[in-house]
């Protein structure tokens, strides 16, 4: 069986990010696995501009962010293997991959899952009616176009309003298909305000809230859709019923980490639906960390590069018999907060702690509160929040008390807060 | 009269209201403000799409304007940029298309296509 110090699972930002601040922090001894025969993984179809502000401080497409980052990673001469598809990973740190050259067991003294996440698809919301062709998830549909060149429709309707679905609406148009509309379930978009404008209000494609799909017709292809008002409870509205005659039907109805990896091996899955971690990134199996949208679904690249440089040195120090391992205080979403990562965070280890979480609905004018029992470590003043933003928080480590107390992230309407003090 | 945008310059999205001498509030950097006006005087935006390439390893090379083209030659820009086929070695960076549809912008390569 092969020997390395580091394995890392999956070429894409956070993976990358992480074998190069890896290999920065002193750890040569490193083998990426890329499932696709390219690094960059779901950059790569992500040929709009917008990513890189905070990394490079520049506004860059996808592809170009991914190529500095491969050169990076080729600079420093690390290892990586593509077509590689990992099989399993177990608690010993054992790393089974297939590629073109073989199947292969590694030895690893520790590793780095960094395998992204996945689409929610037709069958994950009971969609209803017939089950032809043309139904397809936003970011299949943007692989085909962007790396494969294929437009899948030329008359397209779309579920959901996050990113993807949004942006493919834009290029789709550009292609000189046309998109009918955006149906939202929920009374708000899922997708960044400035999409909704440079995606749909530039090219008048009407956006419609509050409505689903309620069905699908179609002998073999798709022919048409129907689309209903929902009432608050989400149920549709009888008469309301909107027929749109379309050959494709796109889904973006939400991401989903992919850590299957993970759960085989024994790791805890937390709330965000990746792994458990604590502040390192390290999961509940010593040695095993884990980084990017497979931790839990981002927005930004520039964030997933930054949590992948976290894993990567932390996963350096691991090896090196640096990593601090003293107490650590757990974390806890509190009223109106979804989740929070880190699961737990470490009292004695260096710099400040970065709490990343989302707020379960849409909130104005609220406080955001950091608390761990009664002592307010922060206390910051929200106009507006909503749940398709990420919202990081730092708070100085030596705030913490070393007590069984959480640390609790929680909203308070400001009313509520002004009349508490 | 004031015209309310949403600012496009990053995922932020601030909501922005420019007021007829120009002036614009609801920003939350100067990125903000001058696209207030800018969109008030000279909509633009930048366009990316494809070109079909002879690489083995990618079927098309991902493109870019290199600065943001005026809205309403978007069109145009897009049947130009829909006319060209790249030829291995491509390096990003390198100019596919001088001047798109006049617009004295060029539009350019955003990934190596090398073999």
């Amino acid at each position: 069986m092969k020997h390395v110090d580091l394995v890392i699972v999956g070429g894409g930002s956070a993976g990358m990010a992480a074998a190069v601040s890896a290999y920065d922090a002193g750890v040569k001894d490193i083998l990426l696995l890329e499932r696709s025969p390219y690094l960059g993984g779901i950059l790569n179809q992500c040929i709009h501009n917008g990513f890189g502000l905070h990394e490079f401080k520049e506004e860059l497409t996808g592809p170009e962010f991914l190529t500095r980052f491969v050169h990076q990673v080729e600079e420093r001469h690390i290892p990586y293997e593509t077509k590689a598809s990992v099989l399993s990973i177990k608690k010993s740190k054992i790393v089974t991959y297939v590629s073109p050259k073989g199947s292969f067991e590694v030895q690893a003294k520790a590793i780095i899952v960094a395998t992204g996440c996945y689409e929610r698809s037709a069958g994950a919301i009971s969609m209803p009616g017939e089950r032809p062709a043309g139904v397809i998830t936003a970011g299949q549909a943007q692989l085909y176009l962007n790396q494969y060149g294929y437009l899948v429709g030329k008359r397209v309707f779309i579920l959901g309003s996050g990113d993807i679905g949004l942006i493919m609406a834009r290029r789709m148009t550009l292609e000189g298909a046309k998109v009918l509309g955006v149906a939202e379930l929920m009374p708000y978009s899922n997708g960044l305000n400035r999409n909704i404008q440079q995606c749909l209000k530039d090219f008048d494609i009407p956006l419609y809230l509050s409505h689903t799909v309620t069905n699908v017709i179609g002998k073999g292809k798709l022919e048409a859709i129907e689309i209903s008002e929902v009432d608050e409870k989400k149920n549709p509205i009888p008469g309301t019923e909107k027929r749109f005659e379309v050959d494709t039907l796109m889904l973006s109805i939400g991401l989903i980490p992919n850590c299957a990896l993970l759960d085989k091996a024994g790791a805890k899955i937390g709330p965000a639906r990746g792994a458990e971690v604590d502040d390192s990134l390290m999961t509940t199996i010593p040695g095993i960390f884990t980084c990017g949208n497979v931790l839990h679904v981002h927005d930004l690249v520039d964030y997933v590069v930054e949590e992948g440089k976290v894993a990567g040195k932390n996963a350096a120090s691991y090896i090196l018999g640096t990593l601090e391992e003293g107490p650590k205080v757990a974390t806890k979403a509190g009223d109106g907060i979804g989740y929070v990562v880190p699961g737990s965070v470490a009292l004695g280890a260096e710099g400040d702690v970065s709490l990343k979480f989302r707020c379960r609905a849409p909130r104005k004018n609220v406080y955001l509160f950091v608390k761990q029992g009664e002592k307010v470590i922060k206390k910051l003043y929200k106009l507006a929040m909503i749940p398709s933003e990420m919202e990081i928080i730092k708070i100085p480590r030596k705030a913490l008390e070393n007590n069984q107390e959480p640390l609790e992230v929680s909203l308070v309407a400001k009313e509520d807060a002004d009349h508490v003090r | 009269m004031s015209v309310e945008l949403t600012c496009i310059v990053c995922p932020r999205g601030c909501h922005l209201v420019v007021h007829d001498d120009l002036t614009v509030e609801g920003n939350f950097c100067p990125r903000g403000a001058a696209y207030g006006k800018q969109e008030i005087l000279d909509p633009r935006r930048t366009v990316t799409s494809t070109v079909p390439s002879d690489s083995k390893e990618f079927k098309v090379c991902p493109v870019k304007t290199k600065d943001a083209v005026p809205k309403a030659k978007m069109e145009d820009v897009m049947k130009a940029i829909n006319a060209v086929h790249v030829h291995v070695p491509v390096h990003v960076g390198d100019v596919l298309i001088h001047d798109v549809a006049g617009t004295g912008v060029d539009v350019v390569a955003t990934r190596d296509l090398l073999l």
